[in-house]
């Protein structure tokens, strides 16, 4: 197909037809809650709360496990966000774009990841803290 | 003195987009095809370098990609479109207005800003954009849109303005003016540079100092409204002149908010109507069309909602019609009830001229085509809408454009998102 619709940050994730407020309406008599009926939850509202400068991301692989994040999940990385020490990040290494967590120590940042069998990495000029996990999706199928 | 008005310019937009999610296109040249794969048409610095040019067929290159490992990528408008959004989000808090005038150019309005170090609030602007996106972009500040133009060609070719060009210092003006030949004024042809050399006027300041009468004499209206903008008069010269190969953009804000779907799509229907015109006018056709439509940011305190859709056309157009029936698809799906529009526009991309254009298998007759456009156009005239458009107006043939070596919908595909390794 030529003519794809391409939408843009929001993956869609609302349940579109399940109203927040579910009245039984006696017959007869207007429901005195009409005026108070609110758009259904967007999930993907909240989760991005910058969609500007929000990117969706998916996780390859366990070394954030204890964080708990593993390998399919989808996070919502921002670049609008300060990253500070404690913050689970991506960061480009070497031109690889890896998720740990960035912690300061003795000084020096370390990137640190969150499971058994996987070294630090230290920031040095080959790393580039690229955004901040802000957000993580995942469905059970 | 007119209210400053600037030019905010993304360097090699679309390589720079391709850079932002995949670090091996960094420090290399790369260059990006056209649709259908045919020639360069956005070429890194490094390519630039290379001598590869805006428009080179590929076939003709092949030997020079070869031999310097090149990265070739089709082009991926969709990932240009909704990088465009961000960066254009990202300017929209330094400025009063804006306009989008193609995908990686936007004329800001600093009415209202004069206060402040305009230079210094310019960084700022850029630095927003390049931590919101990774894309780098150059400033150019002046009273016209033309001079903007020139400055923001200065701010990218001389390293000293750092980035940004304030041409509203009369002498630093003079000195960039005359730095520039006519034809890299904005808007003045290869034909129009030849006349002018005849005169011995060769250099944007030369221009600037011809007279009003002469100028108009020699290139029109255009030429003459160009002169007024060298000299800091605005006069509208960028509506004016022929669309950059790059695309072209329409675009207007609302004086009060729209709420409706079909009020929305009349005042869209307008800007393809235009925008189709502006096509003809110079024998172009366009192969993507980008809608979009958005809130007042400036109201954080009201629901916003932004919207863009970038639709491929096949075959490439410059008919009102079929503009319009792209544009209506593009707003069908991306339409939400229950905001205020504040602003809307089409964008017309991959710009080539008409006859050119590659043709597609058993298409339609486009002279019957153009007759019924005629027509349409001066129904549409007379009774003031567009509501006559038939919704059934079908496109039955849709190939796919060759596009060997496009990159992922980083941005606008869930399955196509970029990999973060946890390894």
């Amino acid at each position: 197909m030529a003519y794809l619709m391409f939408e843009p940050i929001p993956i869609c994730l609302a349940m579109p037809d399940l109203p927040l407020l579910l009245v039984s309406l006696p017959a007869g008599f207007p429901s005195p809650a009409q005026d108070d009926m609110e758009e259904p939850i967007n999930l993907a509202d909240w989760l991005v709360e910058h969609p500007a400068a929000s990117y969706i991301m998916r996780v390859d692989g366990y070394s954030m496990t204890g964080a708990g994040i593993t390998d399919g999940d989808l996070i919502i990385v921002s670049r609008a966000k300060k990253p500070i020490s404690g913050h689970i990040v991506v960061a480009m290494v070497h031109g690889d774009r890896t998720l740990k967590r960035l912690k300061r120590r003795d000084g020096r940042f370390w990137l640190v990841p969150e499971a058994d069998g996987f070294p630090d990495i230290i920031v040095d000029e080959y790393v580039e803290i690229w955004g901040v996990v802000v957000g993580l999706a995942r469905k059970y199928g | 003195m007119s209210a400053p008005v600037a030019l905010i310019d993304c360097n090699n937009y679309y390589v720079s987009c391709e850079r932002a999610f995949d670090a091996s296109l960094v420090g290399v040249p790369v260059i990006i095809l056209s649709n259908n794969d045919g020639c360069a048409i956005a070429r890194s610095g490094e390519a630039k370098a290379l001598g590869v040019k805006m428009g080179d067929p590929v076939h003709l290159i092949r030997d020079k990609i070869r031999q310097h490992g090149i990265r070739v990528l089709s082009s991926n408008y969709a990932l240009y479109g909704d990088m465009q959004r961000r960066v254009v989000a990202a300017i929209e808090p330094f400025a009063r207005d804006f306009e989008i005038y193609s995908i990686d150019e936007t004329f800001v309005d600093f009415a209202g800003f004069e206060h402040l170090d305009l230079a210094a609030h310019s960084r700022a602007m850029c630095a927003q954009v390049r931590q919101w996106t990774t894309i780098p972009t150059c400033v150019g500040i002046a009273s016209t849109k033309t001079l903007a133009k020139l400055a923001n060609a200065a701010a990218k070719k001389n390293p000293t303005f750092d980035g940004v060009a304030d041409l509203r210092d009369e002498d630093l003006c003079r000195w960039v003016l005359d730095q520039f030949d006519v034809d890299d004024v904005w808007g003045v042809g290869r034909a129009t540079a030849a006349k002018l050399a005849g005169l011995d006027i060769c250099t944007a300041g030369q221009l600037r100092d011809m007279a009003l009468k002469q100028a108009r004499a020699i290139g029109g209206v255009v030429l003459e409204r160009l002169v007024a903008e060298l000299r800091g008069v605005p006069a509208c010269a960028i509506e004016t002149v022929e669309p950059q190969r790059k695309g072209m953009a329409v675009t207007r804000s609302f004086g009060t908010p729209v709420t409706d779907m079909d009020m929305l799509m009349g005042a869209v229907a307008q800007y393809a109507m235009r925008a189709g015109e502006k096509l003809r006018q110079h024998g172009l056709v366009a192969g993507r069309l980008t809608v979009f439509f958005h809130t007042n940011r400036h109201k954080q305190d009201q629901p916003q909602y932004s919207a863009t859709r970038t639709l491929s056309m096949q075959p490439m157009t410059n008919d009102g019609l079929m503009l319009l029936a792209y544009a209506r698809r593009g707003i069908e799906s991306a339409w939400r009830e229950g905001y205020g529009i504040t602003k809307a526009g089409v964008m017309l991309e991959d710009l080539i001229d008409a006859d050119r254009r590659p043709r597609t298998l058993f298409e339609d007759d486009s002279g019957r085509r153009d007759r019924l456009m005629v027509a349409m156009d001066q129904v549409n005239m007379r009774f003031g809408t567009f509501a006559a458009v038939p919704a059934s107006q079908g496109f039955k043939r849709e190939w796919a454009a060759r596009s060997d070596s496009k990159s992922p919908n980083y941005t606008t595909r869930i399955a196509e998102v970029p990999a973060v390794k946890a390894r």
